[in-house]
């Protein structure tokens, strides 16, 4: 006998993403979803990004790893409150859930938190699945990988509100083809802003700044 | 990546589907719809829903996966199509403002729960 059903299998996890997403709304927090593969540069680009932020955005970020504080340690020289998730303590998650941003969040008085970033694990494929109840969702992804990541993971790509392409100092001394990574990116989601950057020499760094403040305020008005 | 705590989620709902008057019936299978665009592997899925399921109320259960197309619809000119490659606007117009219609689903249809044969119905 065939039983309907008709559920999303990750239900249970979008359910409390939308319990999240009343509450940031609530205390008036922008959330950032900040998605990338290993090693593309995000901790260092979130940090000077928080630096061009505070004190004028009030800035809180939640750090996801499978282990170590290092990001976390890193961060919180920025001066914003920082949590640091480990996901083997949830099973060695590829991905940060919504139950574990409600969790972390509370860490924080929101009252006192206008942006709060969400450093996701970083991998290229999970996370792009699971809605954590954030309000804009980004992936980076730096010059020294292959152009065709975002052929290689369309999801990640289709789900983000933009890409940072950061690194982009070192292009000099790679084969790398900017255009056709950027071609690449643009091909699975006509239209989303692509910001070109080095986090490490701020280079385009600006315009990828207006843009968040300007999400961030779009939430406050 | 994930498909180990999706398994778990799968024979979760699965279980908690069976109805009451029906709780001890085998389940045969759990029918489940994956979008092409999803981030699962059906294989991988269904190695980790063997090991979840085993020692659950759907012991014994076979998972079904039908995989879905990715499809879109022009919001320009409202052609339809299927996306086969990786490429996300309408071949028709070139319109960039398109609306995905299938291929992100992680879904659970249906279960498939044998019918008690008539001896075995308690006798009122």
């Amino acid at each position: 006998m065939e039983i309907k059903v008709v559920r999303k299998v990750l239900d249970v996890n979008n359910t409390i993403a939308e319990q999240n997403r009343k509450l940031f709304a609530d205390k008036n927090v922008f959330v950032l979803n900040v998605m990338s593969s290993p090693g593309s540069g995000k901790t260092t680009m979130l940090g000077k990004t928080i630096g061009r932020l505070m004190p004028e955005i009030r800035t809180a970020v939640i750090v996801g790893d499978v282990s170590t504080t290092n990001d976390a340690d890193r961060l919180a020289k920025t001066g914003a409150p920082v949590v640091q998730v480990n996901t083997d303590a949830f099973g060695g998650d590829c991905h940060l859930a919504a139950h574990v941003i409600a969790k972390a969040a509370e860490n924080f008085d929101l009252a006192e938190v206008d942006l709060l970033i969400v450093e996701n694990v970083g991998n290229l494929v999970c996370p792009a699945e699971f809605d954590i109840g954030e309000d804009a969702k980004i992936v980076v992804l730096s010059v020294t990988e292959g152009e065709d990541k975002p052929l290689k993971y369309p999801l990640m790509f289709r789900v983000c509100d933009a890409a940072v392409l950061n690194k982009i100092d070192l292009l000099p001394h790679l084969d790398y083809d900017k255009n056709e990574a950027v071609r690449n990116i643009v091909q699975i989601h006509p239209g989303i802003p692509v910001f070109e950057i080095s986090a490490c020499t701020e280079a385009g760094m600006e315009p990828w700044v207006i843009w968040l403040k300007e999400k961030v305020k779009e939430k406050h008005v | 990546m994930h498909e180990m705590g999706i398994a778990m989620q799968v024979v979760e709902i699965a279980a908690a589907s069976i109805p009451e008057h029906l709780k001890g019936s085998r389940v045969q299978g759990v029918y489940l719809k994956i979008g092409k665009l999803s981030s699962v592997v059906p294989d991988s899925l269904r190695f980790c829903f063997d090991i979840v399921s085993k020692d659950s109320a759907i012991a014994g259960a076979t998972l079904y996966i039908e995989e879905i197309p990715v499809t879109a619809r022009c919001k320009s000119c409202d052609h339809h199509w299927t996306i086969d490659g990786p490429a996300f606007s309408c071949p028709r117009c070139g319109s960039a403002t398109i609306v995905l219609t299938s291929g992100q689903e992680l879904d659970i249809a249906s279960i498939e729960i044998e019918e008690k044969p008539i001896g075995d119905q308690e006798t009122v």
